[in-house]
């Protein structure tokens, strides 16, 4: 909410303008395959009317043109820039989550999503939390647990297991 | 008086018991939703959407739009007693809200949020009643190139009325519509996009965007803004409400002017936060003692929370009738309906009167029950918000995990929320803004399919769009609001220019 503010002192935060001209970047690109893709496919008419690409071509015309817009406009004030995205204390708070969340969705495919996350939650709690081990360990069993039972029971909506599950015969 | 009739016959359909049960399941849901970081209308909708995928629609709309409207009621619960906006929408709340419950009023300033927020969905849900059955009928006659005009007119409002930079706006929109387009092209059968990948044949759901773009991406903003609840506690009892409620009565002037601002920038899709702001700073401008607002003025709670709710309850208007939905929870609501095999639109009014007229009385019954709930509930609300937040991180991450993970029971959503949750987080910090992005995707196949068939009516030409009145002042309207922070741009540039020769 405060990203508007101006710069404090120099060297503890990200400037903006990095953040800004990659984004931007990444749009520019996502917007040129549209365009590629688009002609791959045929944006004029054919017997039986506009073909596949015609109306993406010009979703993909519009977001090259105006993030090509931001981007140049962050690379030509690139000097004077001085708005800055976060600070570096700031940013480790978003690792201390992105880290162990990004983590927890590479196990998704092995473990199923039961085990992961009873593991997140433990992890959570004892490296930020002020709990005990009995307190850490009984949330993060019991909340897949009554997940568990919403889900597969009341909701008869199955879940990704992993072999765990397997192992006690669900 | 037709509306009468069909509306006492959608109250017999709501009051069913297993309807009112649906509705208290969605209200406490939808405060609980409202209340946690991370968790918001849209997201919570979202989340909830694939469980109800066996129900009889009327009673999962009922239940999902009660957690809607819980959710526009417990963000005032937050933003008052913690300073700390549930919702987007009720940022403008902690302004005059906060001050209040640090002076000890937080009773007061909770009444009178829970009282505003209940008038203004109050006066949607009318103005749903009596207009929306007529904007059906008128609707029924229109064709394609009708329907891409009110779509354009929706999207370009978005450019025109955003407080975002508007070539960020244009380009989030235009990224919802890339996303769009993955996928089998419905028309000629191609594959766009789709580098050869099979996930990739589905196209990106846009219940997997949501739920990663507001719910992992608030998570991520939430630890950066570092986490101290420090509340206030409250309790409400008769006498403060009875009191408030006398006191709210000469406020209604600042009701009228917030409930017209909600429902016109509920329908248009401007949506409740920046109606929220608008009528804040309405009510600040037209008071008296300018210099109360901010440091604890109910008038700055009526205002803010009156037209966030009427523009979040008007928002259905649109969505039921033209199937274009207002904000983004609307269109959540408005896929739930496509996955029920409901088709949106005029067409609903003719053959789902049931569904359509059962929604309507909910929402007045859900209004008038939700305010009742949150008034005797809310020490239990601020309760669970002592729950620490290392706690609270970890579970919300793991239900978005299963809530994307249910939609289609496939892996690859679970990664791709987390990619949406990145953008999420990035476009938050860097200004794009989410809710149109999220309305291209659920509506770029829409405006496809109706840009396309105008196109085939037309053999091409441009001229369809201008051919009579209605469309073509649709199109003038979205040209207008398009070209409108261009207009904001040059006075800027003028300006400067003229400082400028003024200084030398």
């Amino acid at each position: 909410m405060s990203t508007e503010s101006e710069a404090p002192g120099p060297g503890a935060a990200l400037r903006r303008r990095g953040p800004e001209a990659g984004v931007a970047l990444l749009l520019l690109v996502i917007g040129l395959i549209v365009i590629i893709d688009s002609l791959r496919v045929g944006i004029e008419w054919a017997d039986d009317g506009p073909r596949a690409g015609y109306f993406p071509f010009f979703i993909g015309c519009l977001l090259s043109l105006s993030s090509g817009w931001t981007l140049l406009r962050a690379l030509l004030s690139w000097r004077e820039e001085t708005a800055i995205f976060s600070e570096y204390s700031q940013l480790r708070d978003v690792a201390a989550m992105a880290i162990p969340l990004t983590i927890f969705v590479a196990a998704v495919p092995w473990l199923g999503l039961y085990v992961p996350g009873a593991l997140l939650i433990g992890y959570f709690m004892r490296r930020h939390g002020t709990g005990g081990w009995l307190a850490t360990l009984a949330v993060a069993i019991c909340t897949p647990i009554v997940f568990f039972l919403i889900f597969e029971r009341w909701f008869l909506v199955p879940l990704a297991k992993g072999p765990l599950e397997a192992w006690l015969g669900f | 008086m037709d509306e009468i009739n069909s509306l006492m016959h959608g109250f017999s359909v709501a009051l069913t018991l297993p309807n009112v049960g649906f509705m208290l399941v969605g209200l406490l849901l939808g405060v609980l939703i409202g209340v946690l970081p991370g968790l918001g209308g849209a997201n919570g909708v979202a989340i909830l959407l694939p469980l109800t995928f066996s129900m009889n629609p009327t009673s999962a709309i009922i239940m999902l739009s009660c957690i809607y409207w819980g959710a526009l009621f417990g963000g005032a619960i937050t933003s008052i007693l913690f300073n700390i906006p549930g919702e987007p929408w009720s940022v403008a709340t902690t302004f005059d809200g906060f001050p209040l419950a640090q002076q000890g009023r937080a009773a007061e300033a909770l009444t009178a949020a829970f009282t505003s927020s209940f008038v203004g969905a109050l006066f949607a849900v009318l103005a749903i009643t009596f207009l929306a059955p007529l904007l059906a009928k008128f609707a029924l006659e229109f064709g394609p190139p009708e329907f891409f005009a009110v779509q354009m007119l929706t999207f370009c409002s978005f450019i025109g009325m955003s407080k975002e930079p508007p070539m960020k706006t244009l380009a989030a929109m235009m990224f919802g519509f890339a996303l769009a387009a993955v996928g089998m092209d419905t028309v000629t059968g191609q594959l766009r996009m789709t580098f050869g990948f099979t996930e990739m044949l589905k196209g990106f759901d846009f219940l997997i965007a949501v739920i990663g773009l507001f719910g992992i991406g608030e998570i991520l903003t939430t630890m950066e803004e570092g986490l101290a609840f420090k509340g206030k506690s409250a309790k409400i009892n008769f006498r403060v409400v009875l009191n408030t409620w006398k006191e709210l009565l000469q406020y209604w002037r600042t009701f009228i002017r917030s409930v017209l601002i909600g429902c016109w920038m509920g329908i248009t899709p401007g949506g409740a936060t920046p109606a929220s702001f608008m009528s804040y700073g309405m009510a600040r401008r037209a008071a008296k003692d300018k210099e109360s607002f901010g440091r604890g003025n109910i008038e700055g709670v009526v205002a803010p929370e009156t037209a966030a709710h009427a523009a979040g309850t008007s928002a259905l208007l649109p969505m039921l009738t033209l199937g274009i939905p207002g904000s983004p929870t609307a269109a959540v609501l408005l896929g739930g309906l496509l996955i029920w095999g409901l088709q949106p639109g005029p067409l609903l009014f003719v053959e789902q009167k049931d569904f359509v007229w059962g929604l309507i009385a909910s929402m007045y019954l859900g209004n008038i029950v939700g305010l009742i709930v949150v008034l005797t509930t809310v020490p239990w609300w601020a309760a669970i918000l002592r729950i620490p937040f290392p706690v609270i991180a970890p579970v919300i991450i793991f239900i978005c995990a299963i809530g994307a993970y249910t939609v289609h029971s496939s892996i690859f959503d679970v990664v791709m929320m987390l990619v949406f949750g990145v953008f999420g987080y990035l476009f938050k910090k860097l200004r794009y803004p989410l809710a149109p992005l999220v309305l291209a995707l659920v509506l770029g196949d829409m405006a496809e399919s109706s840009f396309r068939q105008s196109m085939l009516l037309s053999q091409g030409g441009l001229g369809i769009f201008v051919s009579n009145w209605l469309v073509g002042s649709l199109m003038a309207l979205s040209i207008f609001l398009l070209l409108l922070p261009m207009w904001g741009a040059l006075k800027a540039m003028f300006r400067r220019r003229e400082a400028r020769a003024y200084l030398s």
